[in-house]
């Protein structure tokens, strides 16, 4: 697991509260919003997510940058690579 | 229906004709599942979205900022509820006003039960919360101000964009239930700047059992029923297909014709209120005189019993509202009325008539010439009515 601090991100997307598995069909519609070389910043509080989110960046060909981790959630944060299929 | 003069559409008004058609393919061989992957099934997910497009379109919103519902009831506890519960961290007060619906009212009581403050903001004599004493009353520890917009008992509109800052200037998210607005005045949420709204399909013209919050992006909260995929995690359940689809065709068609509607309803509605006044002595024309729903007119009228008045006119044909089911229901004096400072006596002689576009000049007339004989005769029976005099 790969831990950053001050990633600045293009565009957030807030996912605490929500079930498992929204942590991996949000994700690629908001990337489809992004630019190339733009970064995502996903705030999840299911742990599931810290597995999930790099395996399906991983799977979709985009960059997993890290996990930021602070009192409320997780922040982790995404660069997207290519288009999203 | 002919024959009547139903004035009563805040409580219910009909499906249009074009609501109707639109929706009968969904109830009839387009009844497949917008979940599933099949053809069948994303072409039925299309039309969803686009209806979630045409509610959004009406409110100034974007389409992932609409949850579906099942009533403006619904969505009220959905804003409500998950606003705290998914902002744990910000703090155990909530402050709604005192004139809300009961299902902002008893949503927020149920809060009190679990050790959360709950202050009930009261109101001017129009039905008015001031921003001030909001300003006042607000701490750094209100996760949820909740003030509807458009009062389904006494017509006013409140001042959502003035309330909604002073809630964001101490940090708290801000919800107003816009089911008496959405449709018949213009409501962007840009422009009011709230967190969430709430609407209903029964205001617009669409079935009852529609409805819909609005959520401004990146709004934490936690839903309240869990389960699928559906509404994106939001709201979990298979959609209801036909009345989604009906309420986006009533939100397209309300919004192409609002200001007509609007122009329409207060000419009507001004002959209504000047026709009450002026024919019946002790009448109180309740609620804000301007800032009021242009469909709306209540009256309190002295010595008399709402529901009794509300039965007298059913049987001269004309159908109006006590303004509160609930309250009239339980024999409460409305809350909303006693909110406004209306003594009992006069609060009990409530009625509410509330108007659509296919309300004639006609009927007008005729609440006019029916209603201050009705108002006689239970007065005249009223032994409250003959002590005052």
């Amino acid at each position: 697991m790969k831990f950053v601090q001050g990633i600045k991100a293009d565009d957030t997307l807030d996912l605490v509260c929500r079930m498992c598995p929204l942590h991996l069909l949000e994700p690629g519609e908001k990337l489809r919003c992004l630019k190339t070389g733009q970064v995502l910043e996903i705030l999840t509080d299911y742990d599931g997510a810290l597995e999930d989110i790099p395996q399906w960046c991983e799977k979709c060909g985009q960059e997993f940058i890290g996990i930021e981790e602070d009192d409320e959630c997780y922040k982790l944060y995404i660069r997207k690579k290519k288009e999203v299929e | 229906m002919e024959g009547i003069t139903y004035l009563d559409h805040a409580s219910a008004t009909p499906v249009l004709p074009e609501v109707k058609e639109a929706m009968l393919p969904y109830l009839d061989e387009l009844y497949f599942n917008p979940s599933v992957v099949y053809d069948l099934g994303t072409k039925v997910k299309a039309e969803v979205d686009e209806a979630r497009e045409k509610v959004a379109s009406l409110i100034g919103a974007e389409a992932e900022e609409i949850v579906f519902t099942s009533s403006g009831a619904e969505a009220n506890n959905m804003a409500i509820k998950g606003i705290p519960f998914g902002n744990p961290k910000k703090g155990k007060r909530i402050i709604v006003s005192a004139i809300e619906h009961h299902s902002v009212l008893n949503s927020a009581r149920f809060f009190e039960r679990l050790d959360y403050e709950v202050t009930f903001l009261p109101v001017d004599h129009h039905g008015v919360v001031d921003p001030e004493r909001l300003r006042r009353t607000i701490s750094e520890d209100t996760v949820l101000v909740s003030i509807m917009h458009g009062n389904n008992e006494i017509g006013t509109i409140q001042p959502i964009k003035e309330l909604c800052e002073v809630a964001h200037e101490a940090g708290a998210f801000f919800h107003t239930d816009a089911v008496a607005t959405v449709g018949n005045i213009p409501v962007d949420v840009k422009e009011l700047g709230v967190d969430l709204l709430s609407l209903s399909g029964i205001s617009l013209g669409a079935p009852k059992g529609t409805g819909a919050l609005y959520f401004k992006r990146n709004t934490r909260f936690m839903p309240l029923i869990h389960g699928g995929i559906q509404e994106r995690g939001r709201r979990a359940g298979t959609e209801n297909v036909p009345g989604i689809i009906g309420l986006g065709k009533a939100a397209e068609i309300r919004a192409g014709r609002l200001a007509k509607r609007m122009e329409y309803l207060k000419g009507l509605r001004d002959t209504l209120v000047q026709g009450v006044t002026a024919q019946i002595p002790k009448v109180h024309f309740t609620g804000h005189p301007v800032d009021r729903l242009p469909n709306h007119a209540s009256f309190c009228i002295e010595g008399i019993e709402g529901e009794a008045l509300i039965f007298l006119l059913a049987a001269n044909g004309i159908y109006a509202n006590t303004g509160s089911a609930c309250a009239s229901k339980a024999l409460k004096t409305s809350p909303v009325l006693v909110a406004i400072g209306l003594p009992d006596v006069v609060a009990q002689g409530s009625v509410v008539f509330t108007l659509e576009e296919s309300t004639t000049q006609e009927d007008i007339d005729r609440v006019i010439e029916v209603l201050p004989g009705v108002a006689q005769r239970l007065r005249d029976m009223s032994p409250v009515w003959k002590e005052a005099a």
